[in-house]
Order: structure tokens, then C-alpha cells, then sequence
């Protein structure tokens, strides 16, 4: 499979005339654009399958929810991938495969070339240090019985190569003031902390072994408005500080274009489009963008009579027994026959191919065109 | 005017105190009339709209002063089964999360059809048969088939609409939508508020729609309470505020969250946190926060100054605010 991926845009063209199959399906084609340096993280085919079990004894498996169907992207250093889509579509199953808290069915997790789903023990443990996650909800994912010293500070007691004992407090309380919390508060409890205050908590855990990559899911979602804005701010700026790599999993696509230099969109355990902000965000190609985008409610009282607005019928059908060729036709106004035999490859659409235009970048449908949906 | 909400006060009793939630509420609606208020958590939006649906926990709660006018009549002073008589069939709530709103253990049609049968006396046969005309009229799909299942059996958005048809039951004159849609995904999201807005029309209801979404508001209102610490800091036509905001904490707001159409730099962020209602600053409850604050701030409660025609605004400096 990892042959099929890192073929040129020719083969990969001719790929995609032959006709692709379930299986084809698979190979994902990576723009090579990863906006920052050279790539840190690259994520091929991954697949996360749940198997779903009838009977008491025997658990005999009788299908599987296919939470993540053949995801692939690069992850550049320094760089931001913003991951949008609803509720069930698997962008918190890949955050939680890139992290190592669940194994993915199938496909690799490349960091810097080593695909981390293989390791195990001492060398696992070496890459853990280096992508670490911020979880979404800060009144759970804080001990309430541990101080916030603690709290920040336990990563050192599983790598202690990165701070000796006699360092962790004064590391701890560089951390506290990095994230704009006052040192002196070392010893509190998470409940003495306001939701916008815990997820810097929360973020000054995850930075405390020096990653490199942060995997950060909904961070800001469970937060006040006036509060988001801050903490948006801290991750932008804490960002340029370390040179972090940041892949940002949200559902709210106004905070996604705000941080990310590109984003991907899922839908169903896929990608269906990805590209630069610019890309998606203005010449957005595929109709689930397009009708996600034109949902969005856009604080402008004038925008509301000459907006255009797309609204999709129905709900996300069960990933358990997806609709087969594209995932998105049970909910396309565009879908055809085609639609229902073919799955759509995400790469360049063949009428954008070689031309120089915002909308040549990758989306996975048959019929895609340009439309702008997003008032200027 | 269908709700006139006067000088409203609402307390809660707690260990650590006496927390003040609701500090004197003004607003009105009228039929086919769309309010949003506006707020952050713990502004005191919900708790006002609870006390007009006359559903709020007493004790601890308590209101210690004010009016709701529920067509002219106030509605704090009815007794409660007169009061139970005007809930459902005059004014009705839809909540955020319609999973925990709904009886796990009755199905959908008996839940709405209870609605017809306590207040209009219907058979229990009736009241089936006019389930599945709500369930029709909110576009549920294959009505007459879903209505004996029970609410897991439904998708969020779904849900959301069995809530609207249950509000919609006995065709009540004021709809309370307490964040109706934050629950739903984007796409699900759309279709809810542009049925809510429909039926609205169609039955020229009055709405309020309580959220702390800026571009929900934007879509639908008419004219907007901002709320700030159990006051209201802002009303205005909806077009007004998001023009030419008249007080710091909504000038803050708006300036605070990322923008779909374009790709911003720094974010405005409005310094400090929400006070602790046990404990609310005296004079303007959000001077520790304001870039505009001086000492005047500190000591005067800002009234509610006449900006415009129907607009107004608590700060003291509302003309400057207005001009920069």
C-alpha cells in the first residue's frame, strides 16, 4: 500500500483511471505542501475498526464501526493542521491513534521516518515524549486529587531523563508562568481554577516533556467565548515560542481557519478534502464542505438576506454500515449513479488538474467544482 | 406586549453565600418578535428565562424583587396550577440537551400526547393520533412509524425536533429556546434553527432564543439583550450591535471571536474572567475586565443610558464606546 501513496502525481492519475475499488480506495494521495519545514509526521491509510460482537459466550464478531476509513496526511514541523468535521466522523479515534491510546486496525504512523504503531516498550515510550496531547474537557481530564504541581509535573516521573528530581518544582513553575499561570499557585487543586485557567493546566502538562507535536482535541470548545480567545492565543504564541507542530482537532470551523495553516476535512472515517486555509476556506471544492461552510452561523446581521445557504438533508448515516462508493451521497444534492459505485479518490479533481487555481488541491469527489459559499 | 420582564431579581442560598444570579432584568417581547440574550455562563440568561417559565428550584432560589408581565398579568403573583395552566398552553421551553429533557422510559408519542391529555383532556387514543401530526409538522420522517419508539432510538437533531413539537403542542404564544441548538453539529444545527424560525412565522410566536453563539444571534434575532453578571449591559436592533457595539463588554465580544471569512491575526481577548457571582464587583460588574474603566466605574452602578431609539447601554462612557 505505502507504494501506491508515494507514487508521482502521473501514476497517481493513472491510478485513478483504472477505476478505483474499495480497497484502492485506501491509497490516499498527500499533497507534498506541509506549509512549515520538512515533514515530522506523516499518517498513511490509518484505519481504526471497533468490532462489534453478538452473543454472550462466544462473542462471535458480526461486524465493525468503521470509526477511521483510510486516513492519510503529513504533518509539517512548525506547522498547524487543522482536522474539522461533526460529530462521528473519527477525527478524535485518529488523535487518539496518533497519541498511542488506541491501536490503530491498519496503516502507519511515520514520525520522522519510524512508524510508531510498530513500536513497543523502551522505544515507544522515547517517541511518546515527543507528541503529546490537550485533551477537551478541563473538569475531567484534571486529577481533582492532585495538586496542579503534580498534576504538571507527573511526566517526569515516567521520563525522568528530562528533569532530574532536584529540577521538577522550579520546571514545574516555569511551566505554570510559560502558560500565563502565577508560579505561587503550585500548590493548588484543580477546583480552585476556572475552565479557561485548568486548560492551561492541561496545556502546560502536555508541553512539560518538550514535544515537538501537540495533538490537541476540541481544546477550547468547552470554554466561555471571552475565554476561547485567550486561550487561542496562548496555543498561536506558545506555538512561535517552540517551534511545536500543532494538529488541531475542532468542529468549530471559524477557530480551525483561525489557527491552522491547512486543514482536512473529515467525513465518515475519511478525509474529503484537505488544502490550505485559503484553499478550503474559499474555494472549497467538495458539496460537504461547501454545505458545512455555508452552515456555519457568521456573526454579520447583513450577511443573513444575500447568503446563500445550503442546507443538507437527513443525518451522518451509521459508521457501522456506511453507504458504499462516496460516504457523503445519501446527503449530496449532486450524487448520481456514479457516486454509489465508484469511491472517490482524495486527490487533485481531473478538472482542476495542472491548472493553476486555488481550487487544484485535493478533494474527494467525483464531481467537484468551485463555489464559494463564505461571505467577504 | 406579550412578556414584560421588570426589574427582575433572582438569589440563590448557598454554602458560601448568598449568590446573586439575576440583578435587576428588563425586557419585553411581542408576538413575532425574536429577542436573543446574549451571555456567557453564569450571566444569569438561563435563570431569568427559568423564572419567567416560572420553573426555577424555590428554595434555594428566590426572587426577592420584580415583575414578569406575562400579557399583562403578573405571572409571579398567579398560584401555581394557575400558573401550570399558562406553561405549555402560553409559553414553552425548548432545552439544549433534548436526551436528558426526554423520558428514557415512555415513548415519544405517549410524551407528547401527555401534553394533550393533562391540558386538553383528550383520550389517550387522541392524543396518539395528534402526536403524529406534531411529529409531521416539525418533518419528522415517517411520523405515523416513529411515534411508539423511545428517545435513544432518535439522532440528536432529531431529538431537538421532538422537543419543538412538544413546545409546539398547544400552540403557545411565547417559545423560550434555552441554547437550542449548541448540542447539534453544524449542519444539523442549520436545519433546527431554520424550522424553529418557520414555525415561528408561520404561528407568529414570540421567541426568545437564549445562546451564547454570536452567529446564531446574527441569523435570526431581531433585537438582542447582552447579559453581563445578572444584568443586562446592551439592548439593541440587531443590525445596531454588530455594527457600532455601545459597550465594551459586546465591543469585547465581537472582537474576541475568530471570523470564518478571513484569517486574523491576534485575537482580541478580553483580559481577567467572569465574576464570582457570590462576590460581584461593586459599581460596573465588568470594570476589572474593561479597557475603559476609571474610577467613576468602580463606585457608580451604570444605569441603563438611552443610546438610540430602542437602544441602550450600561457604561458610563457609552458615547465613547460608541465612537472608538
Amino acid at each position: 500500500m505505502a507504494e501506491i501513496i508515494r507514487t508521482s502525481p502521473h501514476a497517481r492519475a493513472e491510478h485513478e483511471e483504472a477505476g478505483a475499488t474499495e480497497a484502492g480506495a485506501w491509497a490516499v494521495p498527500v499533497d507534498p505542501a506541509t506549509g512549515g519545514g520538512e515533514t515530522i509526521l506523516e499518517v498513511r491509510d490509518l484505519v481504526k475498526h471497533y468490532p462489534l460482537t453478538q452473543g454472550i459466550m462466544r462473542r462471535k464478531q458480526v461486524g465493525a464501526v468503521k470509526a477511521v476509513d483510510g486516513v492519510s496526511f503529513d504533518l509539517g514541523a512548525g506547522e498547524t493542521l487543522g482536522i474539522v468535521g461533526e460529530s462521528g466522523c473519527g477525527k478524535s479515534t485518529v488523535a487518539k491513534m496518533l497519541v498511542q491510546l488506541e491501536q490503530p486496525t491498519a496503516g502507519a504512523i511515520r514520525y520522522k521516518g519510524e512508524d510508531i504503531t510498530k513500536l513497543s516498550g523502551r522505544a515507544l515510550k522515547a517517541v511518546r515524549r515527543n507528541i503529546q496531547m490537550v485533551f477537551q474537557d478541563p473538569y475531567t481530564s484534571l486529577n481533582p486529587r492532585m495538586t496542579v504541581g503534580d498534576i504538571i509535573g507527573e511526566p517526569y516521573e515516567i521520563h525522568p531523563e528530562v528533569a532530574p528530581k532536584g529540577s521538577r518544582r522550579r520546571k514545574v513553575q516555569d511551566l505554570l508562568d510559560v502558560v500565563g499561570l502565577n508560579p505561587e499557585y503550585i500548590n493548588r487543586y484543580p477546583h480552585q481554577f476556572s475552565g479557561g485557567q485548568r486548560q492551561r493546566i492541561g496545556i502546560a502538562r502536555g508541553l512539560a516533556l518538550n514535544p515537538e507535536i501537540i495533538v490537541a482535541d476540541e481544546p477550547v470548545s468547552a470554554l466561555d467565548v471571552s475565554v476561547q480567545a485567550q486561550v487561542i492565543n496562548l496555543l498561536d504564541g506558545l506555538q512561535q515560542e517552540f517551534n511545536l507542530s500543532y494538529l488541531f482537532i475542532a468542529h468549530d470551523l471559524s477557530i480551525v481557519r483561525h489557527i491552522s495553516d491547512r486543514v482536512g476535512v473529515m467525513y465518515l472515517g475519511r478525509i474529503v478534502e484537505i488544502g490550505t486555509d485559503t484553499e478550503i476556506y474559499e474555494h472549497p471544492t467538495h458539496p460537504y464542505t461547501q454545505a458545512l461552510l455555508s452552515a456555519v452561523p457568521v456573526p454579520d446581521p447583513t450577511a443573513r438576506e444575500h447568503r446563500e445557504r445550503i442546507i443538507l438533508t437527513g443525518d451522518v448515516p451509521s459508521p457501522a454500515n456506511p453507504p458504499s462508493g462516496c460516504r457523503f451521497r445519501t446527503r449530496c444534492w449532486k450524487a448520481q449513479e456514479r457516486c454509489a459505485q465508484e469511491v472517490p479518490l482524495l486527490a487533485v479533481p481531473s478538472v482542476f488538474r495542472g491548472v493553476d487555481t486555488p481550487a487544484a488541491h485535493d478533494s474527494a469527489c467525483h464531481f467537484a467544482e468551485e463555489k464559494a459559499v463564505v461571505p467577504h | 406586549m406579550l412578556l414584560e420582564v421588570r426589574d427582575l431579581h433572582v438569589e440563590f442560598k448557598t454554602r458560601d453565600g448568598i449568590a446573586k444570579a439575576v440583578n435587576g432584568v428588563n425586557y419585553s417581547v411581542d408576538e413575532g418578535e425574536t429577542l436573543a440574550v446574549l451571555g456567557e455562563s453564569g450571566s444569569g440568561k438561563s435563570v431569568t428565562a427559568q423564572a419567567v417559565m416560572g420553573i426555577l428550584d424555590m428554595p434555594p432560589g428566590r426572587i426577592p424583587r420584580g415583575e414578569i408581565l406575562f400579557e399583562g398579568q403578573d405571572v409571579l403573583k398567579l398560584k401555581e396550577d394557575r400558573r401550570r395552566k399558562i406553561r405549555g398552553a402560553g409559553m414553552a421551553m425548548i432545552f439544549q440537551d433534548a436526551l436528558s429533557s426526554l423520558n428514557p422510559v415512555l415513548s415519544v408519542g405517549e410524551q407528547l400526547g401527555e401534553m394533550f391529555v393533562v391540558h386538553r383532556g383528550m383520550s389517550k387514543k387522541d392524543s396518539r393520533a395528534k402526536a403524529v401530526e406534531l411529529m409531521e409538522r416539525v418533518r419528522i420522517p415517517a411520523a405515523k412509524e416513529r411515534v411508539g419508539q423511545y428517545p435513544h432510538q432518535f439522532s440528536g437533531g432529531m431529538r431537538q425536533r421532538i422537543m419543538i413539537a412538544m413546545a409546539l403542542a398547544l400552540e403557545p404564544k411565547l417559545i423560550i429556546a434555552d441554547e437550542p441548538t449548541t448540542a447539534l453539529d453544524v449542519t444539523v444545527q442549520a436545519q433546527v434553527m431554520d424550522l424553529l424560525a418557520e414555525l415561528q412565522r408561520e404561528l407568529h410566536m414570540g421567541l426568545i432564543l437564549i445562546t451564547h453563539d454570536l452567529g446564531v444571534v446574527a441569523d435570526v434575532a431581531d433585537k438582542i439583550a447582552v447579559m453581563y453578571a445578572g444584568r443586562i449591559v446592551e439592548t439593541a436592533p440587531v443590525h445596531d450591535i454588530y455594527r457600532n457595539p455601545a459597550h465594551p463588554y459586546t465591543k469585547g465580544l465581537l472582537e474576541s471571536i475568530p471570523r470564518l471569512d478571513q484569517k486574523g491575526q491576534e485575537l482580541y481577548a478580553i483580559k481577567g474572567l467572569p465574576p464570582n457571582l457570590l462576590n460581584i464587583p461593586p459599581g460596573c460588574a465588568f470594570n476589572p475586565r474593561c479597557p475603559r474603566a476609571q474610577d467613576v466605574c468602580r463606585t457608580h452602578v451604570p444605569p441603563l443610558y438611552d443610546v438610540a431609539a430602542g437602544r441602550q447601554s450600561a457604561c458610563h462612557f457609552w458615547k465613547e464606546t460608541l465612537d472608538g
